[in-house]
């Protein structure tokens, strides 16, 4: 997901990030503005849209009926995809997903499944033949950084504002009645994503600063202050001591985006 | 992760393999068992079999992901149809694209990929038989393969797990402990730099429960690497035998 940046602009990212300060006027520890709208596609079960920023992301829920997993015959199923559409960068190509989306899929459906997010339970419908399946899907439309967290944090806001068709069961048969229910939530993990550019944690990174990172960690907190999913990426590393630092800052950011949405 | 049915954990505080909670798995490792790579290794962590190869540096295909100013590092990590209970399909699942991708993050910081601009190198991990922790036993073992072939590294990387299961913080997950167990966090370590180059967590931990498996991994990866350079150093001593 690269693209070309000038040695001049990486030395100057790197020394305002030494100062404390970020070349957007950020501190080290601040988040881009988030926006959080809901139910803007009316044709999904449920769906948001997240402007971090600049990096805006869509998420779109649909519901089936389908088969539950044969080790987990009474829960439903949730499926996480995510499509890093030409329309959202330059460097982004039609085509089959690459590791980059692949990545930032299992990342939120990490967040969501370990997290325990959804009462998967309450999706069976015949236990063993037929449950609900909650398609998840993550569409980026425009790329300035950090897009684990925006696309996990519209993931959520879709889920919130689902709702799943009522039914009954008639001759073995599954029948949609008449309305809606909201789907089963439980949790709202959160996700913050620290990058190491020189030896020093910036909080959601935007698209230079990604481009310069030696590597980024992506931690998933739940409603109870746990961690629920950990992903570290890029080709550079962390030392344990840096590891913990990125984990306080998660713990402490997470907090105040559940307060400012009042999740 | 399922909901735990029987006990992981005995009232001795042994597991299902009789193993202790901050202990290892037995482990053997072999460098140089294939002919044809460049550099190659073979490691038995517990019931797993796995295999990794290295060819390289070599020129580029296609030419156009060659880098001006390093090398291009490739990874594939494939778990054989028959290395899992319910044959797996050969093709790559999202999973295994995953696993290559973070599997490549992690050894990346260990080569002086600077040395060798415009060239490839491509690592292969296929893993023969999978009980838990295999992308930790590939990352061990592409390290060595890495080393056998030759190519400058800053340091070895080792890798190994650690988890919850039964509310206690345990090393080293095997299949049934992975799957009953509700935590599993992987870690590599370089560990001459004290640089950590995977770290992966799916399950539920508090703060405090997620600094004790950390540290257990650490002290994991200590145990791996001295295994790793023991097996390297075998590899040429007996060559020099055989030339004697």
């Amino acid at each position: 997901m690269a693209s070309v940046i000038t040695r001049v602009k990486q030395k100057q990212i790197v020394q305002s990030i030494d100062k404390g300060k970020r070349l957007d006027g950020r501190g080290l520890t601040d988040y881009r503005e988030i926006k959080v709208e809901q139910g803007i596609i009316e044709r999904a079960e449920g769906s948001a849209r997240v402007l971090l920023g600049k990096t805006e992301v869509m998420v779109g829920t649909k519901i089936e009926i389908g088969e539950p997993f044969p080790d987990t015959p009474n829960e439903g199923v949730l499926t996480v995809n995510t499509e890093l559409v030409p329309l959202a960068s330059s460097t982004f190509e039609p085509g089959p997903p690459d590791e980059n989306s692949i990545e930032i899929a299992r990342v939120v459906d990490r967040g969501i499944r370990e997290s325990k997010a959804i009462d998967v339970e309450k999706l069976c419908i015949e236990p063993g033949k037929k449950v609900f399946v909650v398609f998840v899907d993550v569409y980026v439309l425009n790329h300035d950084g950090n897009l684990i967290d925006a696309s996990a944090l519209a993931a959520m806001a879709a889920l919130l504002n689902t709702k799943m068709p009522n039914y009954e069961i008639e001759k073995g048969e599954v029948k949609t009645k008449q309305g809606y229910t909201q789907l089963p939530i439980r949790r709202r993990p959160i996700t913050v994503t620290s990058a190491k550019i020189n030896g020093k944690l910036v909080v959601d990174p935007w698209l230079e600063e990604e481009q310069i990172m030696d590597a980024r960690l992506s931690i998933g907190i739940d409603d109870d202050d746990n961690i629920c999913a950990m992903q570290k990426g890029g080709s550079g590393y962390f030392t344990p001591e840096q590891v913990l630092e990125a984990l306080k800052i998660a713990r402490e950011k997470a907090e105040e985006i559940r307060k400012k949405l009042e999740w | 992760m399922s909901q735990k049915s029987e006990k992981l954990i005995d009232k001795k505080g042994l597991r299902l393999d009789g193993r202790k909670s901050d202990e290892l798995r037995s482990i053997k490792i072999e460098v140089g068992a294939l002919s044809n790579a460049d550099g190659s290794a073979y490691i038995e962590l517990g019931k797993n079999k796995i295999l990794a190869a290295v060819y390289g540096p070599k020129e580029l295909h296609p030419k156009h992901l060659a880098l001006p100013d390093r090398m291009f590092l490739r990874c594939r990590y494939h778990m054989a149809p028959f290395s899992v209970q319910e044959r797996k399909s050969p093709a790559p699942s999202r999973r295994e694209i995953e696993l290559s991708k973070v599997i490549r993050e992690s050894l990346e910081p260990s080569i002086f990929l600077e040395y060798y601009p415009r060239t490839g190198i491509d690592v292969f991990v296929e893993v023969l038989q999978a009980d838990g922790s295999t992308r930790c036993a590939s990352i061990t073992a592409a390290s060595l393969a890495i080393a056998d072939a030759g190519i400058p590294m800053r340091d070895l990387v080792a890798a190994c797990s650690a988890g919850k299961i039964d509310d206690t913080i345990v090393l080293d997950l095997m299949d049934t402990e992975d799957k009953m167990g509700t935590a599993d966090v992987p870690v590599a370590l370089m560990p001459n730099l004290n640089a950590i180059t995977l770290l992966q967590m799916d399950g539920i931990l508090t703060s405090e429960e997620f600094e004790k498996a950390l540290n257990l991994t650490l002290e994991g990866c200590m145990k791996i690497y001295a295994m790793q350079k023991e097996a390297l150093k075998a590899k040429y001593v007996s060559v020099k035998e055989v030339e004697e």
